[in-house]
């Protein structure tokens, strides 16, 4: 009995190594850069370790450097760190939780990550078991936290002050908008963002990041607001926005009303992450 | 100089947003679904979000500041050129990182 379990054990291990192998090639090198960047902040390395195997969202953490360095208060950092974050609320949608053994769910939803959503995503994992599923996350924060380790560590070994490192942050965020607008080649969506920013910058120079993202969301209420006037008088639900819906969201009646506190809930990547794709 | 104690609060809290914001949709998934502007957002805020973060990580940037804002100006066009041209992410981003680094070791300093 126990011989079966532990093949079958093997096999789901086996499989989820190949189903990591792509995103391992890019989390373990940015996992480098981003433990270089702790011990450069003037963290102890290990520190890079805490961050990547406790809070587990890559965007978020290279963000957080920045933030903890300048001891930004707890309220901003929790401000960011929902914005940042908002997306993963999509994810539920499409991931295949019901097929992970109720214990493993813990941690299941710990560590449901771009990469993990991505893997799963469009029905590829529909036949993976529990331990299939498990193993691919593991695999995925494996990467990660080794990644960072091992460039926390290479960085308080070799005392060598690389200049302009931080700019893979910039580099990161840069690719990351890149792929959000080829998802959807919205142009309103970045001009009102580089609007919302530097009024932000203008207005409220010492709250910069949250009175950005406030004003982002709130232009895009206003949008949505403007749109569904416009629309009302039409059958058609125009609510729903473009067909080509980057999240699996299931079709929603057409009587559909803008529903509950949601305004808060805004979701901030599609693709955010300490790697993509 | 962040004390571990602030540290350690500053990571609870992001897990603990992080993990909700994963865990708790799966509880409420049926109002999600009939949110339109829930997906109105979702559809819309990404590209922005992302170029808000892209900016923040610029806010100290002087573009006047010539020559010493020249190996910024450089490595965004790599980032930008090399994503365009290989869409992969891990090349353009240590790229451009690699090409920001040794400009600023070797034209800024220098």
């Amino acid at each position: 009995m126990s011989g079966t379990r532990a093949r079958s054990g093997g096999r789901d291990f086996t499989a989820a190594v190949a189903d990591t192998a792509s995103v391992g090639l890019s989390l373990f090198p940015l996992g480098i850069s981003f433990g270089v960047l702790v011990v450069h902040a003037g963290l102890s390395w290990w520190w890079a370790t805490v961050f990547t195997a406790v809070i587990y969202a890559g965007s978020l953490e290279f963000l957080l450097l920045g933030l903890v360095a300048s001891v930004t208060p707890l309220g901003q950092i929790a401000v960011t760190a929902l914005l940042v974050n908002m997306r993963h609320i999509f994810y539920a949608l499409s991931f295949p939780l019901r097929q992970v053994r109720p214990l493993g769910r813990v941690y299941a939803t710990f560590a449901l990550t771009d990469e993990a959503y991505a893997l799963t995503a469009g029905g590829r994992a529909r036949s993976w078991s529990s331990a299939r599923i498990l193993w691919m996350q593991v695999l995925c924060q494996g990467y990660w936290v080794g990644g960072a380790t091992a460039g926390a560590l290479a960085g308080s070994l070799v005392p060598v002050t690389l200049h302009g490192l931080d700019f893979a942050l910039t580099a990161l965020f840069v690719v990351l908008t890149i792929d959000a607008w080829r998802a959807q080649r919205d142009l309103p969506a970045p001009l009102l963002a580089a609007v919302s920013f530097a009024l932000a910058a203008l207005l409220v120079p010492g709250q910069l990041l949250p009175g950005a993202m406030g004003l982002f969301t709130a232009a895009l209420l206003i949008r949505y607001a403007l749109h569904r006037r416009a629309t009302a008088g039409s059958q058609q639900d125009a609510l729903d926005g473009p067909p080509q819906h980057p999240v699996p969201a299931p079709a929603s009646p057409s009587t559909a009303t803008a529903a509950g506190p949601a305004t808060a809930a805004a979701s901030a990547s599609a693709s955010a992450s300490a790697s993509e794709r | 100089m962040p004390t571990p104690l602030y540290l350690a609060a500053a990571v609870a809290v992001s897990t603990a947003i992080t993990w909700g914001l994963r865990a708790l949709p799966f509880a409420v998934l049926t109002p999600l679904r009939r949110s339109a502007v829930l997906r109105y957002l979702a559809f819309h805020m990404p590209v922005g979000i992302m170029l808000i973060l892209a900016l923040y990580t610029l806010r100290d940037f002087r573009p006047t500041a010539w020559p010493a804002a020249l190996p910024t100006v450089v490595a965004l066009a790599a980032a930008v050129g090399l994503h365009l041209k290989t869409r992969n992410a891990v090349i353009s981003v240590l790229g451009a990182t690699a090409v920001h680094v040794l400009l600023s070791t070797f034209w800024a300093a220098g």
